[in-house]
């Protein structure tokens, strides 16, 4: 066997000190190593989207990394969208829109829009539904999940 | 009925189910783990159908890190999974035996489970475990002639006969026969989250605790008692959050056993994950039949017989569910029509796939498309609308409730209430349908491949024959409903606290709603069947009613009131001609209630009550789907251009969560009708294991859908006039794309076969059929 490796993710802006296999996935980590069991594995193969955390602000699919490519970089999962008791606004108005049911694809769609709507909240409807068409919902039917991101691009946009 | 405030019933109130889901503090099974818990990977066949000659588990069982390695040998006390519904000998020889005994067949079965403690570890050491199988021919098609099962026995398990009145004579007399040959295709649910489970086994207590369990829990224990020849009340089932459900997952399998079996052998919990690949081959498949169909019918196209010859491809073994979808195919593939005589023979075979159950609207995706493409194939014979052939035999309001002799989920269908050619006007008038055809019809003329489809039909839901709750208010004035239900991310926990709140008279948000805990309440039949908002909120009606009377029984006495004069105004109880006067609230009842109070009296200590409800009949709501689709006539594709979906459902508990459930099926729909198929190669092969293969619709694919929600007939079989709506945007997705795509590409009748793909389409334009 390989010899384990000591590594550092930083997850939410804490740091989390674990012992893994060079082949941990990244999602592995998270969730057992570090008990951040929000962000959720679909299909470990990087279609389904459900694993989707930003890594620098940027959506990535954590089932198709190693646990050791995240050292030094700033890990955010949907633990980390909630400002305290306070909801990001993509939260709420999946809240506010129906736009979960089942809620076990929700932390993916949060995350990926998350990662770029606090970049450009005026995305254009059409490249909005690009997007989201690179995660799956199964219970949904999606169209209360693009509600819910328009109705919150438009108030992050307005901030 | 309840005096107190008509306030949460009716309203698209806020799912209490929402915050811990969005900040990620849902707990799914895979988030649960327990101190010391070994890790369970089982060893697949790679073969269809074969003889086991060897397997050899040692290099997996040297493993450091590896506990155990099991084969069949090593259970060979443990009995095949068993029927829920109990015992039914004539198919116990087709049971799936947990790990695979002397035969293989099909890809992804069972034939070891490695224990570790390490999931890394289990899946290296699985891949350490090798299996000799020497070949048999694969059997891939039911319509074929049968081959062997075992010993004397075939892969016919049994032949399906429901029926009423003089087929042949009708057949040999009409005017008309129509026939047509239809197939539907093999999908399935395919949750997000992929099954799993974890047995354990607490010595100290004698408890095995099966957590990770959904759907049926109080049905998989008492399934797992029979088993394992354990009480039930030695058995635990715990559910947790679950990431989708639709008939597939909460079913008992292999896999539920081993973990039970190992965690009280091992002595260790024992935690079983499915990753997607195993999900694919190994959780029920469900849908495909062949049915070769005739219908007799007169001059104005009235049907007078219809005879329907059907093949359900049931895969490799009878599971869980028995011959429940191949029976209930038979029962309610008339629909909304009257057939003066009937007769459906279902040959009920088994091929070399994945087992098959139900799946979301069992048995009524699959007929919905074989009548209404038969519908639309009269209209055709008879140059006539198929709206006008649906107004010719459908069954009309004055003749509710409509008897019919045949069964569905062990019941005699009896339709409880309805207006279907109401339905349909009031549809047409949404649709501005005269204006829309011809503009269709103009845009096809300009070359434009465009057209719709209608597809209607007769749900079925709130099977019975019995739910009960119990209802309990703590001195804190919190409420507690606890329920045999279960929640697969439909919206339970709101829609129960809801129905609660309101006969009560406190807020829905005052309700904590317990579901799924076999350890908290005897009696559960869970979710399915479209039965939980119809049967546990009818018991969760009666059961919160006899605990406001319980609070107002007391309330008048320390009021010093009649109690006809008070009412539960938020939580608290008040005369209803002073309602900012005196008050009492209902955690000041719980306490008045204690065991040891004074004024206690003749009654029974606590604030709480149990409500029963019993249903004779099945409810069963009706809609109409309506499709506009637009045929790339280059590559074969079909976009969804517009869809429309009509449904009568009683009455909505919460419309916002009916729209999701309706909509939400409708994508699902979408996928069995244009995208979805497990097939397989001549080896019998699956080729579709991954999400690459197994297309599933994203947010590109799927359209907005309209929801036309009526609550015109409420049905007179429970107290709150409610039907269901689980399963209903679903059920007539393929049939009316279906019709759609023949619309459109001015070709009646092409379509004979789902999914559509875009294959299919081009072989239908070149001339071939499908």
């Amino acid at each position: 066997m390989t010899e384990k490796c000591e590594i550092t993710l930083t997850i939410n802006g804490c740091a989390h000190t674990i012992r893994v296999d060079p082949r941990r996935t990244l999602v592995d980590a998270i969730r057992d190593d570090c008990g951040q069991t929000g962000t959720h594995i679909g299909c470990e193969h990087g279609v389904c989207g459900a694993c989707t955390v930003l890594l620098d602000g940027e959506p990535v699919r954590s089932c198709l990394m190693f646990a050791v490519q995240a050292e030094d970089r700033q890990i955010r999962t949907v633990e980390g969208l909630a400002n305290g008791d306070e909801l990001h606004p993509l939260q709420q108005a999946f809240i506010d829109h129906h736009g979960l049911q089942c809620g076990f694809c929700t932390p993916g769609f949060l995350m990926l829009a998350a990662g770029v709507l606090e970049r450009d909240p005026n995305i254009s409807d059409d490249d909005l539904l690009d997007l989201l068409a690179s995660n799956l919902c199964r219970c949904t039917g999606y169209q209360n999940i693009i509600k819910a991101v328009r109705a919150a691009a438009t108030q992050m946009g307005a901030r | 009925m309840t005096s107190g405030n008509n306030k949460w019933i009716g309203q698209s109130v806020a799912r209490l189910e929402d915050p811990p889901l969005v900040q990620g503090r849902g707990r799914y099974v895979g988030d649960i783990s327990f101190p010391h818990q070994l890790h369970m990977r089982v060893v697949r066949s790679n073969h269809a159908h074969g003889t086991i000659t060897a397997i050899d588990t040692t290099a997996a069982r040297g493993l450091p890190g590896v506990i155990a390695v099991w084969t069949a040998a090593d259970i060979a006390d443990v009995p095949p999974i068993d029927f829920r519904e109990g015992r039914i000998p004539t198919l116990e020889p087709y049971r799936q035996p947990v790990l695979a005994r002397d035969k293989v067949r099909y890809v992804g079965e069972p034939v070891a489970a490695v224990f570790a403690d390490d999931p890394y570890i289990a899946e290296d050491a699985a891949d350490l475990v090798t299996a000799e199988i020497s070949e048999l021919p694969a059997l891939l098609v039911a319509d074929a002639e049968p081959g062997e099962f075992a010993d004397d026995r075939n892969t016919e398990v049994s032949v399906i006969r429901q029926g009423y009145g003089n087929v042949d004579a009708a057949l040999a007399a009409a005017p008309i026969v129509v026939e047509l040959e239809l197939a539907i295709g093999r999908h399935s649910g395919v949750p997000l989250e992929a099954r799993g489970a974890i047995g354990r086994y607490d010595f100290s207590r004698d408890i095995l605790e099966l957590h990770g369990a959904a759907k049926v829990p109080h049905r998989n224990r008492d399934l797992l008692a029979r088993m394992l020849n354990l009480p039930p009340s030695a058995i635990h089932v715990h559910e947790s959050h679950v990431g989708g459900g639709f008939g597939i997952r909460g079913e008992l399998y292999p896999e539920d056993m081993l973990v039970c079996v190992a965690a009280m052998r091992l002595r260790h919990p024992v935690k079983w994950l499915e990753d997607r690949r195993e999900h694919l081959v190994a959780a029920n498949h469900s849908r495909q039949q062949l049915h070769r169909i005739r219908a007799a019918i007169d001059d104005e196209g009235r049907i007078l017989a219809i005879d329907d010859r059907y093949f359900h491809d049931q895969g490799a073994y009878v599971r869980t569910h028995a011959a429940r979808v191949v029976h209930m195919t038979a029962g309610i593939l008339p629909g909304p029509y009257r057939v003066p005589a009937y007769r459906a023979v279902g040959h009920f075979r088994l091929t070399n796939k994945t087992p098959a159950a139900t799946y979301r609207a069992p048995g009524r995706y699959e007929t919905t498309f074989v009548r209404e493409r038969l519908i639309d194939a009269i209209a055709t014979r008879l140059g006539v609308d198929g709206n006008e052939i649906r107004r010719r035999n459908a069954i009309g309001p004055e003749e509710m409730p409509y008897h019919r002799p045949l069964e569905a989920l062990g019941e005699e269908i009896e339709y409880d209430s309805g207006d279907y050619i109401g339905l349909l006007d009031r549809l047409l008038t949404t649709l501005e349908w005269t204006k829309l055809k011809a503009d269709l019809a103009r845009r096809r003329a300009a070359g434009e491949a465009v057209g719709a489809g209608f597809a209607m039909f007769v749900e079925k839901s709130g099977l019975g024959p019995a739910d009960g709750v119990r209802v309990e208010v703590d001195t804190t004035g919190a409420v507690e409903l606890v329920t045999g239900g279960a929640s697969l991310g439909q919206g339970f926990e709101t829609v129960m606290a809801q129905v609660c709140a309101e006969a009560i008279g406190v807020d829905y948000r005052q309700v904590r709603v317990t579901h799924g805990q076999t350890d908290r309440i005897a009696f559960g039949i869970g979710a399915h069947a479209s039965r939980a908002t119809v049967m546990t909120a009818s018991a969760t009606h009666h059961g919160a009613l006899n605990l406001r009377a319980k609070a107002i029984d007391v309330a008048a006495e320390l009021l010093q009131a009649p109690r006809e004069a008070l009412d539960i105004i938020d939580g608290k109880v008040v005369r209803k001609d002073q309602p900012a006067g005196a008050s009492i609230s209902l955690g000041a009842i719980a306490e008045h209630l204690a065991p040891t109070s004074k004024i206690l009296g003749d009654r029974e200590p606590g604030l709480s009550a149990e409500g029963w409800f019993r249903v004779a009949h099945q409810v069963y709501p009706y809609g109409i789907h309506f499709a506009v689709v637009k045929v790339d006539r280059e590559t074969g594709s079909t976009h969804v251009e517009r869809y429309v979906i009509a449904y009568d459902i009683g009455r909505a508990i919460n419309p916002a969560l009916v729209k999701g459930q309706i909509v939400g099926g409708f994508a699902q729909g979408l996928g069995g009708a244009l995208l979805e198929e497990f097939s397989y190669n001549e080896r019998g092969d699956p080729l579709a294991t991954t999400f690459a293969d197994y297309l599933m619709p994203t947010a590109r694919e799927t359209p907005d859908v309209a929801v036309i929600l009526r609550e015109d007939h409420q049905t007179p079989l429970n107290p709150l006039g409610i039907k269901g709506a689980g399963e209903s945007g679903i059920t007539g997705v393929g049939a009316a794309i279906a019709s759609a795509i023949d619309d459109a590409l001015g070709m009646p009748g092409a379509i004979t076969q789902l999914p559509i793909t875009p294959q299919r389409v081009k072989e239908v334009l070149n001339g071939r059929r499908t």
